[in-house]
């Protein structure tokens, strides 16, 4: 769901070697955690939260090919299966899935849209170091971390039809992307620091103005014949803690461009600040890296534009929701 | 006997309650009008509320009551600037746009109004609705008139088997400013970046979509 990711601290996983352990367990895999030596993962200073650059300036010029051209043939048939996950990834609730969310809803128009985290974007840069699980990510492992954290869900494993399918439409749409260049387009817009800081008040104006006749007074999204038409934003249903999309900067990146639906950009940069500092005010599912201690798993993982470990309305933040 | 009793309580309740006396008056209203200025609904909707599409009198059929509700009060403003509606709905009390709105809401669906056969023209309106067209910042139909533009809730009319001539009336109006009534001015910004020929395209293809029932 998110590409991008930001934050200034580098913390030290020295002082909290229980910690990390437990990190390493959940983000790594049991493949990845066996060539790791205890003495990589501890030398270094980790920094769990730092975000990819901003995408290059310029005009959007790559264009993934046509649907229709989806070849009839064992690789055509992955290309679709991967497609219909993409787009309805609720079939995979319950399974990989653990909220209403598909992947379509903020990787729009099926993962091409420019500005929206285009899997074309994506694809072509990785393998790539992650800060935030602190080694070097295949796409698969990417995809991964989409269903622990935004899809607050299960990963489907390597190898396995899900994830295959899933790259495979990666691959296909990125097909004629240069190899290790960042693209104009890729993840989502980086807005200038606001004037005035965001404020969760103004944005629940801007809220009430703009966002909840799809996505509901209290951001619990619109049901029909129970699916969600329009996505909920924020409680249980929603993407977890962990997930880029909980901070603040992130999504106003993603609200300015891309929301409301149809009316791109008509936000003002302020406006999608304090909106998007509304929506992410409110509790959501618990950060699966969370371990057992709020202030600790925010020190760890959330020194960064977020509402984790913060108070709002005298509630502290970061309790999460089931 | 004792059953019989309460049968004939719950045939008088039901006779007084406030759904069935919205029925009646609705009803009346789409048959015979209210006698102070609003005519028969049915003379340009039909019976069955199916509509015209010669007309471009649009299909009421199983359409959201609350929907056509805001539709009545807005033809009363300038936010839907229609010569037909306006006086009709300045006519009608608030009761009784909401006993024809709910009236025409429990109605049957009709059938698509339309059997355009254009192929190509079908085609390129299917892609439009289903896709959007986002290099001009144009989503799917679907995606907020719901799947197989069903309809979701108040804000987003049902669009499938609607007359084509009437979904091209009202994206022409809304480029205009003729009706400024959508919530948020979502339908006015796509209407905008729409072209006369996706117009055509994708107001054929709705109107040849049979409604899927809830």
């Amino acid at each position: 769901m998110l590409v991008v990711f930001m934050l200034h601290t580098k913390i030290n996983i020295k002082v909290m070697p229980k910690l990390n352990l437990r990190v390493l367990r959940l983000q790594l895999g049991a493949v990845l955690l066996s060539s790791l030596t205890l003495s990589q993962a501890f030398a270094a200073d980790k920094d769990y939260q730092v975000e990819l650059p901003a995408a290059p300036e310029g005009s959007v010029t790559f264009t993934s090919p046509n649907e229709a051209d989806i070849p009839n043939n064992a690789f055509g048939d992955a290309v679709r299966y991967g497609q219909s996950l993409f787009t309805n990834t609720q079939q995979l609730r319950g399974k990989y899935v653990g909220n209403e969310l598909n992947c379509s809803n903020c990787h729009i128009n099926k993962g091409r849209k420019a500005n929206a985290a285009p899997l074309w974007g994506a694809f072509p840069m990785y393998p790539a170091y992650r800060k935030k699980n602190d080694h070097v990510n295949t796409i698969d492992e990417r995809i991964q971390g989409c269903f622990t954290y935004s899809m607050n869900g299960t990963p489907p494993p390597f190898g396995s039809k899900e994830l295959t399918a899933l790259v495979t439409y990666h691959y296909w749409l990125s097909t004629g992307a240069p190899v290790g260049q960042a693209l104009p387009g890729r993840g989502y817009p980086k807005l200038d620091t606001p004037a005035e800081a965001p404020s969760v008040s103004r944005g629940e104006v801007v809220y009430q103005d703009n966002c909840a006749i799809c996505h509901g007074d209290n951001g619990a999204g619109t049901q029909v014949d129970g699916h969600y038409a329009f996505p909920p934003l924020w409680g249980k249903d929603s993407f977890n803690w962990g997930a880029g999309m909980h901070r603040v900067n992130t999504a106003a990146g993603f609200i300015k461009a891309n929301m409301p639906l149809g009316k791109p950009n008509s936000l003002t940069d302020q406006q999608a600040w304090d909106v998007a500092a509304f929506m992410n005010s409110h509790e959501r599912p618990q950060d699966p890296r969370y371990n057992g201690n709020i202030a600790q798993t925010a020190e760890t993982f959330h020194k960064h534009q977020c509402f984790y470990n913060k108070e709002v309305d005298n509630e502290l933040r970061g309790q999460g929701v089931k | 006997m004792l059953i019989h009793n309460k049968s004939i309580v719950l045939t008088i309740i039901m006779t007084l309650s406030p759904m069935a006396l919205a029925d009646d008056l609705g009803q009346t209203i789409v048959m015979q009008g209210n006698g102070k200025g609003a005519m028969a609904c049915s003379i340009c909707h039909g019976a069955s509320g199916a509509g015209q599409a010669q007309a471009a009198f649009p299909k009421l059929a199983g359409l959201d009551p609350e929907y056509m509700q805001k539709q009545l009060e807005d033809f009363t403003t300038a936010k839907r600037n229609n010569p037909v509606m306006s006086p009709i709905a300045k006519a009608l009390t608030k009761e009784e746009a909401v006993a024809v709105s709910s009236y025409f809401a429990q109605m049957p669906t009709p059938a698509p109004a339309s059997a355009n056969v254009d192929e190509p023209l079908i085609q390129a309106g299917k892609r439009l609705a289903e896709e959007g067209n986002w290099a001009n910042d144009i989503p799917s139909c679907f995606a907020c008139h719901g799947t197989n533009a069903n309809g979701i809730g108040a804000n987003f009319p049902a669009l499938a088997g609607q007359h084509a001539s009437y979904i091209e009336q009202q994206l022409n109006a809304w480029r205009s400013g003729q009706r400024s009534n959508d919530p948020n001015q979502l339908m006015a910004s796509v209407s905008q970046r729409l072209s006369e020929a996706e117009i055509k395209a994708v107001s054929a293809f709705l109107a040849n979509l049979s409604v899927t029932e809830h």
